[in-house]
């Protein structure tokens, strides 16, 4: 992967909770066990030394069970929580370093949060409850009744406009002046996600956004995250424990236990090389076919160009490689057709210059970004290789149906 | 004979002691806390002022309105309507009066001093240590010894009477306003924290509105305790109809004591409908009645 810009940076962090954290901290550093720490000091281990970076413009998913600690870990972000050590960078700048105003700057421009329960204000209309995260921004200057909390009905023309426009951006025209408690589960997050992002911040945490909602209205509001997400290019850090969700809209997961770092890495990397025991139990149930993607898959196969080679151009490049096709592109790339060594054995007539695909096999193509269950159909069509394009529709590799088969069937310990 | 309690202390000395400070306190301070206090006595004055100046008949009409504007049902304003003509009817519309007053009068100030001492409360769990003991004692100390220090300081009449009264009815409001607020959504503070309100945006935006429903339980029971205690308040000056209930005591008139008697419970029975069902359109307002 490109090096990447990095939005947020954990650094070493580690959080105990207890009367007196630091004093078993160097305990904590040295190695002993949850266990041992509760019984001979009465602390608790929420997390130990995980250090992540997490890219600008990544949905970066931080993935464990219930008591993992990674809701603590996404609280450490915006100093919900203070760590017991360890830096938090943003942009740069440690975070644990501000002071009270600093941080409040930070919360209501940098950053903002979407909760599991979705935490609007019941006595507050959708288009209130969007606004009041700019509202207490806005307030901050005000005078006396604006600092007492009392004008929020008048908000400013502009807050409002912005508001709508996130409410527009949801799905939610129409239901303006609703009262939350009038709406279902999804709809409410659906509130939650446009508050968090009318303040237009950079960065978004979602904690566990939604593991409240039905499996179906969950799968709409992970659509709808991804859909937003190409539009706006935010940096993202989203918690949830449940990994076909992590898989479905994470760029990168982190998988945390008992407040241990397991594995990061791209959706593929953790389904097909699991860093231990615990991370293939968890990836073991997975629909490999609906994560893996066409292009992380695909192999290196010799090509020739159309028109300006011969087929014993294309028989000398099968010769030798280790494949049994070559890919004949026209002169931006795109594949039109294939030679393979079955076409050899058959004893079909290969000589001359390749001018056209008049005695070429035919070829599959799939985007590179696809998932394999997209390609299945494809792959059990024909013989030949399925050609992976690139964004540019240029071939980039192709998947013979055996590297298919072999993705999908998850690694035997 | 079982033996007798032994006297490890001279408790006689001991009282006298207590009785000369209180006693010091009253010469020296009964002036300077009558001046300050004063301002209590003219509100309380002026809505008895407005209460009788105004003509039976609006003072009827109002209440039922509030009645309709709060329950949103004919058959309860009707019935409010109907209660305070009977007050008239009795030929207690006067004392009445005096006791609305008062009672208005000392709820508003229970109010005014438990909302913000129930937030201090809140806020703190040092605070809520050391009050809820205190807020205990408040309100099983026998009312009576209320009025003793009072009486002392201001002599009998309105200013006793009130103080002891606000002092009686206080509790509940400061009580609930607390757990009200403790009882916040906790995610919602977190959310207005995570989007950067200062702790003053937090109590004026999420944590008061929220505890609403819970601080508005409060103030009804706030009114009904000043409501219990103008019998009592009425021993020392404060006039009203529980003034008619002592005089059928005294003179050992049963009718006295019964007509004024079932005043009280309609004035009782009009506030807590009118305060129950504002409570509920704030419960309402917020959504969280279903």
């Amino acid at each position: 992967m490109a090096q990447q810009e990095i939005k947020i940076g954990i650094e070493n962090v580690y959080k105990i909770f207890g009367p007196d954290p630091g004093s078993v901290l160097d305990r904590v550093k040295g190695g002993a066990s949850k266990q041992d720490l509760l019984e001979d000091t009465g602390h608790t281990i929420g997390i130990r030394d995980v250090s992540l970076d997490i890219g600008v413009g990544q949905i970066f998913v931080v993935m464990g069970l219930s008591g993992s600690g990674k809701s603590t870990l996404i609280r450490h972000i915006n100093r919900l929580i203070e760590p017991t050590d360890g830096r938090i960078l943003v942009d740069g700048e440690d975070v644990l370093r501000l002071d009270a105003e600093a941080l409040r700057h930070l919360r209501r421009y940098k950053m903002s949060m979407v909760f599991q329960r979705f935490a609007l204000l019941p006595h507050k209309t959708v288009i209130d409850n969007v606004m009041s995260g700019l509202q207490i921004r806005d307030e901050a200057g005000g005078g006396i009744a604006k600092r007492l909390g009392l004008s929020s009905g008048k908000a400013s023309a502009e807050a409002r406009e912005r508001a709508q426009a996130q409410v527009d951006l949801v799905g939610l025209q129409g239901f303006e002046n609703q009262y939350p408690s009038q709406l279902s589960g999804g709809m409410q997050q659906r509130v939650g996600l446009a508050r968090a992002l009318a303040t237009d911040a950079e960065v978004l945490l979602m904690d566990e956004a939604f593991s409240a909602l039905d499996p179906l209205i969950r799968n709409d509001m992970q659509d709808q995250l991804i859909q937003i997400q190409n539009e706006l290019s935010k940096t993202i850090v989203f918690i949830t424990h449940d990994l076909d969700e992590a898989l479905r809209i994470g760029d990168h997961i982190a998988i945390l236990k008992d407040g241990e770092l397991r594995q990061v890495g791209p959706p593929e990397e953790i389904l097909m090389a699991p860093a231990d025991d615990y991370v293939s139990r968890f990836v073991k149930d997975v629909n490999r076919g609906r994560v893996i993607t066409v292009g992380s898959i695909a192999n290196d196969y010799p090509t020739v160009v159309l028109g300006a080679a011969g087929f014993s151009d294309a028989l000398a490049k099968l010769e030798a490689s280790e494949r049994n096709t070559v890919y004949v592109c026209d002169g931006d790339g795109r594949p039109v057709g294939a030679v393979t060594t079955k076409m050899a054995q058959e004893g079909r007539d290969l000589s001359g210059p390749i001018a056209d695909d008049a005695k070429l096999d035919p070829v599959q193509t799939v985007d590179s970004a696809a998932v394999i269950e997209d390609m299945l159909p494809l792959s059990m069509k024909t013989e030949v290789p399925v050609a992976v394009l690139d964004g540019d529709g240029a071939l980039a590799g192709g998947v013979p149906r055996r590297t298919v088969l072999s993705a999908l069937v998850r690694r035997e310990e | 004979m079982a033996q007798e309690f032994p006297e490890l202390l001279d408790m006689r000395a001991v009282r006298i002691g207590i009785d000369d400070s209180f006693n010091w306190v009253v010469e020296h301070w009964s002036e300077t806390l009558e001046e300050i206090f004063l301002p209590i006595v003219h509100l309380l004055r002026a809505i008895e002022d407005f209460l009788l100046w105004m003509p039976w008949y609006v003072v009827v009409l109002a209440i039922a309105g509030l009645g309709l504007a709060a329950t949103r049902s004919k058959w309860v304003a009707l019935g409010l309507g109907v209660m305070m003509f009977l007050m008239g009817f009795f030929g207690l519309w006067e004392p009445g009066m005096k006791t609305i007053a008062l009672m208005l009068t000392a709820t508003f100030l229970a109010i005014i001093v438990g909302i913000p001492m129930g937030i201090v409360m809140s806020r703190s769990d040092r605070v809520e240590r050391i009050a809820l003991p205190v807020l205990d004692i408040m309100q099983t100390m026998p009312i009576f010894v209320y009025l003793i220090p009072f009486v002392m300081l201001f002599g009998p009449g309105k200013i006793p009477a009130l103080l002891a009264t606000i002092v009686f009815a206080v509790p509940p409001v400061i009580r609930l306003t607390n757990l009200g607020i403790r009882h916040v959504d906790r995610e919602v503070v977190e959310a207005f924290t995570a989007f950067g309100a200062t702790r003053r945006q937090l109590l004026f935006g999420v944590q008061v509105p929220l505890a609403m429903p819970t601080i508005m339980a409060g103030i009804n029971q706030t009114t009904m305790m000043a409501l219990s205690m103008v019998v009592i308040a009425s021993m020392i000056g404060a006039g009203g109809l529980g003034y008619q209930v002592l005089q059928g005591i005294q003179r050992l008139e049963i009718s006295r004591g019964l007509l004024a008697g079932l005043a009280i419970v309609f004035l009782a029975v009009i506030f807590d409908r009118i305060a129950q069902a504002y409570g509920k359109r704030v419960q309402q307002h917020l959504h969280l009645g279903h």
